[in-house]
């Protein structure tokens, strides 16, 4: 069992919700002090650099135009981690190669990386949240199947060594590629891929990546590690290893219970800022009509209305896992077994105005006291085993899906 | 009036037509909408046209082609189209996207046409490079898109008393939409240096109140067409054939007699 540490790097110095329309795209830059930036992205920095301290892994990630995520350019913060740390891996989810422009230039980065911090990349790939559509510039229409081209030519870039190759697909076309550096985990560094449903699964496991769910909580985690798990059983004779699956949950462990709702209430701002009009959440071709029309008529997020479900409620839908180490571990350890086990636990580990002694009170106690009991659940039980548990337990239906869901689970 | 529609095979691909009216051929290209074909403007045509109103694939519940990617894969589809319906000395009019999608073919050859038609036409770059010549429909408001596509913004479609199908039909144009004008947006930098081989005589109706793209936006777009004359609807915005049809409808037989 790994734990990957995540912040999203949020800029959360915000006027009142009420005075701005949406958080994403068109929130004016006059919004960002320099100054205060400045501050935010060492203070991030220094947050990635204690979690390592405390034995965990490392998640960035990038987003464009955004208050929520102060990070445009993943590569450029995961670079300067590769030399501040030593010992962490260090994993990308993830290059939103559905939007980039040109694939080499990301098989290099992210071999320069893995180069500078001698093999300690993991490598995610996402096709991107819906905001992203506007800001990229890039239609949403056939992301899934542009980033699946963008990743073939990424691997080939990565594992070709011997001259020039040129690709010519259906959306990318280059000649002469011949990546300086190569990557220094042979023969790639491990690639990490998002899921959002049974239709997903499919490439990743065909491949043996990790898929990786955000937020699917309680109602939709077993379709897709189900998915997943059908896919590399029939695909490669044997069960997907732990390893092989994450899932993104916000964790807040304190020394009571109290002080753990306290933080893990702050933590909900990563939620409650995400002020979204819908003509951001549902470009087009991002969504199929009939839930691009649900977003439409306001019914499902997205409608520029505030996400307010309460802690309880994302903490019932197995979206938030809070309170002290012990009541922490059994509500991972609930999930874990529901979900039918994973290897990786992305812990997003603040949010908004979690402090700094918050963010390293709860990283701790985590470290020290959730995070070895997990790596024993995960220890006592074979995939097969608790592939089989979980098809035994009853179907979690209780706690709906919002708009949050919606945009993140993918 | 009666109407028939079918869907036609083509080498790539497949084309739903609707088919109203008696007469010399008119190619109704419609906007980014969906098919017009059951709007009154239509029947009023058809009382002098064979009005030909295809719809294009994405929109109104029909297939895209796997390899389209944008409006140079629909302008070559509808070369196939014009082959297809046996378009010949037809009157080529095109509404908003339809009128670039229109614009492109007149510029590729225009022996198909007796006369070109552009209603508030998108499809050229007219301003410098930060001048919003067409505003980003994808990154407003649906109320303020509304006021500004409409001269009397009640006349809008209201989208609450919709069904959840009807509504996922008007997603669906919404995306077909999306695929054909994303990037660039909403024109082809090439165009304007193509323009001059339309040589159908022309003629912009624009509506006075439209808001997407003004009645400036349309000015300029029929300079770059020889000899083009523009007409500027009164009380109407961006569907001036809805808002005022009458008005509309005796444009363009002035125009076409």
């Amino acid at each position: 069992m790994r734990t990957y540490w995540f912040t999203e790097d949020a800029y959360h110095d915000l006027p009142p919700q009420d005075d701005y329309e949406s958080i994403r795209v068109n929130l004016p830059n006059s919004n960002f002090d320099p100054e205060r930036g400045h501050e935010l992205y060492n203070w991030y920095l220094d947050m990635w650099c204690m979690a390592e301290s405390y034995g965990l892994d490392l998640m960035n990630n990038e987003h464009h135009q955004t208050a929520t995520c102060m990070v445009p350019a993943a590569p450029l913060m995961m670079s300067i981690l590769a030399r501040e740390t030593s010992k962490a891996r260090l994993l990308l989810l993830g290059n939103p190669i559905a939007n980039r422009r040109n694939p080499v230039r990301v098989a290099e980065e992210m071999a320069m990386i893995d180069v500078i911090s001698k093999g300690r990349l993991d490598c995610g790939f996402v096709r991107g949240v819906p905001y992203e559509a506007a800001p990229a510039n890039r239609t949403a229409h056939r992301g899934s199947q542009r980033m699946w081209e963008a990743h073939d030519m990424i691997m080939k870039a990565w594992t070709t060594h011997d001259g020039p190759f040129n690709f010519e697909g259906r959306w990318f076309q280059s000649r002469q590629i011949n990546i300086w550096p190569r990557p220094y985990q042979q023969p790639a560094p491990p690639v990490w891929v998002t899921m959002g449903g049974r239709s997903s699964t499919t490439p990743v496991a065909q491949h043996k990546h990790v898929g990786a769910v955000f937020l699917a909580g309680y109602p939709r985690i077993r379709e897709i590690f189900d998915g997943y798990r059908e896919d590399y059983l029939k695909m490669h004779g044997e069960h997907a290893p732990f390893d092989r699956l994450a899932y993104l949950g916000l964790v807040f462990v304190g020394e009571t219970e109290a002080k753990a709702r306290e933080g893990a209430e702050k933590l909900l701002w990563y939620m409650s800022a995400n002020k979204v009009p819908g003509y951001w959440s549902n470009p087009p071709g991002y969504h199929p009509p009939h839930i691009a029309a649900q977003i439409m008529k306001g019914a499902r997020g997205g409608s520029g209305v505030p996400l307010t479900a309460t802690l309880d409620d994302q903490m019932a839908r197995g979206n938030v896992f809070a309170g002290t180490p012990d009541q922490v571990y059994e509500q991972i350890k609930n999930f874990w077994e529901y979900s039918g086990g994973f290897g990786n636990m992305l812990m997003m580990g603040q949010a908004g105005f979690v402090t700094h002694e918050e963010t390293e009170t709860s990283m701790k106690l985590y470290a020290k006291e959730v995070f070895p009991r997990l790596k024993e659940l995960e220890a006592s039980t074979t995939p097969a085993e608790a592939w089989e548990k979980s098809k035994a337990m009853e179907q979690r239906d209780n706690v709906p899906l919002d708009g949050f869901a919606l945009e993140f689970v993918r | 009036m009666g109407s028939t529609t079918e869907t036609i095979k083509l080498t790539v691909g497949e084309i739903t037509v609707n088919r109203k009216g008696t007469g010399p051929q008119l190619l109704l290209l419609h906007g980014g909408g969906g098919s017009i074909a059951d709007h009154p403007v239509v029947d009023k045509l058809a009382e002098k046209f064979e009005v030909i109103a295809p719809s294009h694939p994405g929109f109104n519940g029909t297939k895209i082609p796997d390899h389209f990617d944008g409006m140079p894969e629909l302008v070559h589809f509808y070369l196939d189209v014009l082959d297809a319906l046996d378009i010949d000395n037809a009157v080529l009019m095109g509404i908003s996207m339809g009128g670039w999608l229109a614009a492109e073919l007149a510029s590729i050859n225009c022996a198909r046409f007796s006369k070109v038609i552009l209603v508030d036409a998108v499809g050229v770059k007219i301003g410098g490079p930060t001048d919003r010549d067409i505003v980003d429909v994808f990154g407003i408001p649906p109320d303020e898109a509304n006021k500004l596509m409409y001269h009397d913004p009640a006349n809008a479609r209201d989208m609450s008393t919709l069904s959840d199908e009807a509504l996922a039909a008007v997603a669906g144009n919404r995306i077909a939409l999306g695929l054909y004008t994303w990037e660039p947006y909403m024109h082809n930098p090439k165009l304007p240096q193509r323009l001059h081989r339309v040589t159908a005589p022309t003629l912009f109706l624009w509506g006075e109140s439209d808001g997407l793209v003004t009645t400036d936006y349309g000015k300029a777009y029929a300079a770059l067409i020889p000899g083009a004359k523009f007409v500027a609807i009164p009380e109407a915005g961006h569907s001036p054939y809805a808002e005022q049809t009458e008005y509309f409808v005796n444009e363009v037989f002035a125009f076409t007699d």
